[in-house]
């Protein structure tokens, strides 16, 4: 852990915090789009630390909350389908759908089980032919490749009971549309530094030409967060628009190769909706055509259903960052982490439940 | 061919008896089941009045004058049974006598009831019962009565366990999470979140380079130590039965198992009416664990502890305690990680690194690794 510790440096924090005071003149609102960035700036407290004029808001980059109400019902169908061994990541599980989680189905019986990896879930359709193993595919770029690999891996082994519900979603076109909202305030973006990993800078520079808004990529540890905060409001000040790379010990501007070939062979780009944002362009993917055997939607034929979200819940606007949690009239109250009324609550990512466990007010 | 119905050979018929796996008879009045108590669990605890083999344990008081008894009781279920560090049946001895350790008891008498799934394989069976029979052993602890039940396969996972103790309480001694005060420091013996991130990473088939070890232990030693450090030997002066000390400077321990430390400080904080503070760089983390939270996006705060305890003590006495704990094997890396202010009472705040406060919320369900 030596590595981190590098990165966790009070003294350096301090120096960091110092020159973004020392640069800062005027007020500027920065979104850090990733949920990873969201918790780790509320968990060491970084908001609390930054010069008054600098303004963090927090953005969508939490694939729990973005996935939308219908997607989960669809997958609420398919769990309770006896047939069915129903595989997701933990988070998913809590996320409440038009009227109940898949926690609630598992409490009932449904076969719904915690995977760490996709290809778990392969392992299990190996182990049980006789069930149909579906794999609830949610995240942004990053696990993406993963899902792309086990889907591979199930058409090499001649699968027939394996399927992925695929809800990916994709950065660079949420935070275009984030940009081209007409009451839009955001003028700096923290990027996502996992995304970036996999899928490089090419989309992060056209974006910032674009736009006009400076970008940058950043780790998660207390000192990437506030170099790359330095390094946006330098650009700021100096009414530059660039990517600068904060997160060089991961993020090269090709990205893995080798991880957006499997995305590729595998996936197509599709439209998507985004819970708490509507259906963005281009801001999905989906499995390719011959591969349909492997999409649980096709398999299962599953029916859209209507969206029904808690009237109360005001988490697309914490999405879009136009308000803070504390903001909401149910946080806190008819709205906590043991009864959620949305997905930013839920979600170990979401907005609302970073601000929730640190008892932000 | 002649033959006859002889009133011996006509009785319930035993399941087949294969040698390999536990059958439901094993838990009624049978044969298997007197097989099983006697040639299984008589020798693992090797205990004069357990041999008796009565319904009860009839026992010499141990109490002397003023002292009172502590008596408790702890099931464990845990998946899966053997993990590296450990095993059920060591959570399950080590865990009670804590539970005694921690209100400042001498742990004496333990009870041991098994409830096994039908289908478990004899040799695992005997495996958890020689390693409670060793776990016992070890602390000086005898095994005075126990309860076995066998049931129908898929009504429990493979083998629960139910333990329970009785320990005798020093005169004047009166250790509780309602007795904290302000300035009084938080101790705690060691690194956490090791058992914890040992069961995670064995039940998901996680490996890292360094393997994660469970930190199981029988406590009581430990507090002994610290007892006898905070100027409360276990053998107190009789004369004041029943009644706290006033001011005495040890005011709780706990064992942070489920829900952590950070659990544990919460239950503190708010049965005392005060603030807690603990400072982030103080709180000691084994290497490998911490990076197995760091990649499964966990807060070692609520990770299991089955070997660690805290300890809130009185400011002067404090150091005292400290090296009391350092000097013993169970408590070498013993850290003071914060202390127990006025303001915010029952809520606990960790100070980062970076210098603000958060508050440390309960997580309100089971631990799930982050997303991506």
């Amino acid at each position: 852990m030596k590595h981190l510790d590098e990165y966790r440096d009070p003294a350096l924090a301090r120096k960091l915090l110092a020159e973004i005071a020392a640069v800062t003149t005027r007020p500027w609102v920065i979104m850090e789009i990733c949920g990873g960035h969201t918790h780790a700036i509320i968990r060491h407290g970084i908001d609390l630390l930054l010069p008054r004029q600098l303004e963090l808001v927090h953005g969508p980059g939490c694939p729990v909350c973005v996935t939308p109400v219908a997607l989960i019902d669809q997958a609420l169908a398919l769990a309770r389908r006896p047939e069915v061994i129903f595989t997701s990541f933990g988070d998913m599980l809590r996320v409440p759908g038009s009227r109940e989680s898949l926690a609630r189905i598992r409490a009932r019986g449904g076969d719904i089980r915690t995977v760490y990896s996709p290809l778990e879930a392969v392992n299990l359709a190996v182990q049980n032919p006789a069930q149909e193993v579906v794999f609830f595919a949610v995240g942004f770029e990053t696990t993406a490749p993963g899902n792309a690999l086990a889907v591979q891996q199930a058409a090499r082994l001649g699968l027939t009971n394996f399927s992925l519900l695929v809800s990916h979603v994709l950065v660079p076109p949420a935070i275009g549309a984030l940009l081209a909202a007409p009451d839009n305030r955001i003028q700096a973006f923290l990027a996502p530094g996992h995304v970036c990993t996999v899928e490089g800078l090419q989309d992060y520079e056209a974006m910032a030409a674009a736009h006009q808004v400076p970008m940058v990529p950043a780790g998660f540890e207390p000192v990437d967060i506030l170099a790359a905060i330095l390094l946006l409001v330098r650009q700021l000040e100096e009414g530059r628009a660039q990517v600068e790379n904060e997160y060089r010990r991961s993020v090269r501007p090709e990205g893995n190769p080798a991880a957006r070939l499997a995305v590729e062979q595998v996936f197509q780009v599709c439209h998507r909706t985004w819970r708490g944002l509507g259906e963005i362009p281009a801001s999905g993917l989906r499995l390719r055509p011959e591969f349909a055997a492997f999409d649980a939607q096709c398999k299962f034929a599953l029916e859209e259903t209507g969206e029904m979200e808690s009237p109360q819940c005001i988490s697309g606007a914490i999405l879009r960052g136009e308000s803070k949690p504390p903001q909401c009239p149910a946080f806190g109250k008819e709205c906590t982490p043991e009864h959620p009324l949305g997905a930013t609550m839920v979600s170990s990512e979401g907005a609302c439940a970073a601000y929730r466990h640190a008892n932000r007010q | 061919m002649s033959w006859q119905i002889k009133p011996e050979n006509f009785g319930c018929p035993l399941p087949a008896a294969d040698g390999a796996t536990v059958q439901l008879a094993h838990g009624g009045g049978s044969r298997l089941a007197a097989e099983l108590i006697e040639q299984t669990l008589v020798p693992a605890f090797a205990d004069p009045v357990l041999s008796r083999l009565e319904d009860q344990a009839v026992l010499e008081s141990p109490l002397g004058a003023g002292e009172r008894l502590a008596f408790t009781t702890d099931s464990f279920v845990v998946d899966p049974l053997f993990f590296p560090g450990g095993s059920i049946g060591e959570l399950a001895i080590n865990g009670t006598i804590n539970d005694l350790a921690m209100g400042g008891a001498r742990p004496l008498y333990l009870s041991v009831a098994l409830i096994v799934e039908e289908g478990l394989e004899l040799a695992i069976l005997r495996r958890v019962i020689a390693d409670l029979g060793a776990a016992a052993k070890a602390a000086g602890v005898r095994v005075v009565t126990g309860d076995t039940k066998v049931v129908g396969r898929g009504s429990c996972d493979k083998i629960f366990i139910n333990t329970s103790g009785i320990g005798a309480v020093p005169a004047g001694l009166a250790l509780s999470a309602a007795n904290l005060q302000p300035g009084d420091k938080i101790i705690i013996s060691g690194t956490m979140a090791d058992h914890g991130m040992a069961i995670m990473s064995c039940r998901q088939g996680l490996s890292f380079a360094e393997p994660l070890t469970s930190d199981t232990a029988a406590l009581h030693q430990l507090t002994a130590a610290i007892m006898a450090a905070a100027g409360m030997p276990p053998a107190a002066p009789a004369q004041k039965a029943n009644e706290p000390e006033a001011g005495q400077a040890l005011r709780a321990m706990r064992d942070p198992t489920r829900g952590g430390v950070a659990a544990v400080l919460t239950e503190m904080a708010r049965a005392s009416r005060v603030g807690v503070v603990i400072a982030e760089e103080t709180l000691p983390v084994a290497g490998p664990v911490r990076g197995a939270c760091e990649i499964l996006g966990i807060d070692p705060l609520f990770v299991a502890n089955e070997g660690k305890l805290l300890a809130v003590v009185a400011p002067e006495s404090a150091g005292a305690v400290l090296q009391a704990m350092r000097e013993h094997p169970l408590g070498r890396q013993a850290a003071i990680i914060g202390e127990v202010v006025a303001e915010n009472p029952g809520l606990v705040a960790l100070r980062t690194a970076l210098g603000p406060h958060r508050i440390i919320d309960l997580p309100s369900g089971e631990l799930l690794p982050r997303i991506c």
